[in-house]
């Protein structure tokens, strides 16, 4: 049986939720151009008076907003509302340059709550669950987002933060923790020592909310085996509010964007052009209904696709994939875009590591990609046969997400050049931008 | 009753075999087989040592991706036919034979050949039962 927490909302049809839409964003229009003195310029820069703003239908006359643009705002040039009525900030990881702060006034918090208060019930999540929340607390949206939703929903909180791994054990399953806030690669290493420690017996686990970074499906397997529960994607920003803009429903197909609270547009990163749903391209929101911080257009450089097939659990939001990768990171080979997280997740799937380079290159007028990949132990073995067979198995699962035949070249470990400790990602011999 | 062989990964470089080589024997290993399979892009060195344990340290400390597998290792009789009475085993018995490198051995009449096949015990105990003496660990530090 489906739970919703907020069924008429969740469940509304197309055209509701268009309306809402439309209202919300005329009203969004008129509350930044009213408020805030960077908005007005870039609209009448781009020749947009509010009243051009009817609906949906007219967003794209408006500018976009980048991150950029929000660090040049800080820390107040973003804020729409008396700083009075703010009641509580948060802050990105920036590690280079100025960092981004976003504004709450309890109204954004308590729309915020609901949508993380949805994700914990999509997952399963009831007034009799615990959810133990072991996103890091204080300036990152993670631990508030989800904590908040927990206490919105009904269920027993336990405020963990992140860290500390014998006391989140121990809190576990003394406390019968149901449900399981973190990232990925944490729950990974939760499940990890609930195995080692033979725990798994003493768990009372059910489902797991993981977000704030990039997880693969392989991944997702892992921990729902070891955990012996159901793991569920969340997603969000802080800029535009933090977890919870979009949440995976049971189906586990892609995440239902809230969008009485968010309009989500797919764009050509490099023309801005507005894609067609089902097309692949960067991620742009639009929140509809915030007070202190509310973002017109802002592009999330994240790439992703939107679907609005029906799905089974009777929600009807649009739903986003997994974010495929940076859209800073595009490469354009043979006329496909390319993007080096694809790539990793294909090496990462079949037991390789993230040391790898992408080579570019052309020759005439074709362009040709090789990857180097560094060897790892575990897609090592002494086997020829074997391994010429996994390495078949990388260039045709390239192939299929790509698009485009790689070269693929399995190389010594640390014989990637490296950056600061980092694996340098793209070489690009072609100089296209050689004039 | 098997044998270890350190399996190595060299890409396929002036000097990627070279490198292993050096590392092992500036550490004292002596290599007592070698044998490579390669592609064009990569090889596999596949050796029997004197002193795995020691093999193993150097190689980590390398940053080698190695790996140790239990092999078998026959004392192939010195006759005309030896190795084919050992194959036919393998092959009546239906044991595939993945790969297989003829051994040096400085004394003594037999030639060694290491055999690396799925199911060791299976392939051991039909050697076995055919006559076919084996090789251990001890001889081959003893060589
Ligand atoms: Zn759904």
């Amino acid at each position: 049986m489906q739970n919703y927490y907020q069924k008429e909302i969740e469940t509304a049809s197309p055209e509701q939720i268009r309306a809402w839409q439309d209202e919300r964003l005329v009203k969004t229009v008129h509350h930044v151009w009213d408020n805030v003195e960077f908005y007005r310029k870039r609209m009448e820069e781009a020749g947009v008076t509010p009243n051009d703003i009817q609906g949906v239908k007219d967003l794209h006359k408006l500018p976009f907003i980048t991150k950029d643009d929000l660090r040049e705002c800080y820390p107040y040039g973003l804020l729409a509302t008396d700083l009075n009525n703010c009641v509580r900030i948060h802050s990105t990881s920036g590690t280079t340059g100025k960092r981004v702060v976003a504004f709450y006034t309890q109204n954004d918090i308590d729309l915020w709550d609901d949508c993380c208060a949805r994700a914990i019930v999509a997952a399963g999540g009831t007034e009799e669950d615990v959810v133990q929340v072991c996103y890091g607390y204080g300036l990152f949206t993670g631990g508030a987002g989800l904590d908040g939703g927990s206490h919105k929903m009904g269920a027993l909180t336990l405020p963990m933060s992140s860290g500390n791994t014998d006391r989140q054990l121990m809190f576990m399953t003394d406390l019968g923790a149901t449900i399981l806030c973190c990232t990925p690669s944490y729950a990974s290493y939760l499940a990890e020592c609930v195995v080692e420690r033979g725990l798994k017996d003493q768990i009372k686990l059910k489902s797991g909310i993981f977000g704030a970074e990039a997880w693969t499906e392989e991944m997702r397997h892992d921990i729902e085996d070891k955990l012996g529960i159901k793991a569920f994607d969340i997603y969000g920003l802080t800029e535009i509010s933090g977890p919870g803009v979009a949440f995976e429903c049971s189906e586990q197909t892609g995440m239902h964007i809230n969008e009485d609270h968010f309009i989500a547009e797919i764009i050509n990163p490099v023309t801005g052009e507005v894609l067609p749903d089902g097309e692949k391209g960067e991620l742009v929101f639009t929140s509809i209904t915030k007070e202190a911080f509310p973002l017109l257009r802002y592009r999330t450089r994240d790439i992703a696709v939107l679907t609005r097939k029906k799905c089974s659990c009777g929600r009807t939001h649009v739903k986003m994939s997994k974010p495929m990768g940076r859209s800073d990171d595009m490469l354009i080979v043979k006329g496909v875009n390319v993007f080096p997280s694809q790539i990793e997740m294909v090496l990462l799937n079949n037991g390789l590591t993230s040391n790898y380079q992408i080579i570019v290159d052309r020759k005439g007028h074709t362009d040709s990609i090789e990857i180097r990949v560094e060897m790892s132990p575990d897609f090592f073995t002494d086997k020829l046969s074997e391994l010429t067979a996994k390495e078949k198995d990388i260039v045709s699962d390239l192939k299929s997400v790509l698009g485009i035949y790689a070269v693929v070249r399995i190389v010594e470990p640390k014989s990637i050049e490296r950056s600061e400790g980092k694996a340098i990602r793209v070489i690009d011999r072609r100089n296209l931008y050689q004039n | 009753m098997t044998i270890k062989q350190v399996s190595v990964f060299a890409e396929n470089r002036s000097g990627g075999i070279l490198d292993v080589i050096q590392a092992l024997g500036s550490a004292q290993v002596d290599i007592r087989a070698l044998s490579v399979a390669d592609t064009q892009g990569f090889g596999i060195l596949r050796l029997i040592v004197d002193n795995v344990d020691r093999a193993k340290a150097v190689l980590t400390e390398n940053g080698t991706i190695f790996s140790i597998t239990d092999v078998v290792g026959v004392k192939v009789p010195d006759c005309p036919g030896g190795l084919a009475q050992v194959l036919t085993l393998m092959a009546d018995h239906e044991i595939n034979v993945e790969y297989l490198y003829a051994f040096v051995s400085v004394s003594g009449s037999s030639a060694y050949v290491v055999l690396r096949v799925q199911d060791n015990d299976e392939a051991i105990r039909i050697l076995t039962e055919g006559g076919i003496e084996l090789v251990t660990e001890d001889e081959i530090q003893a060589l």
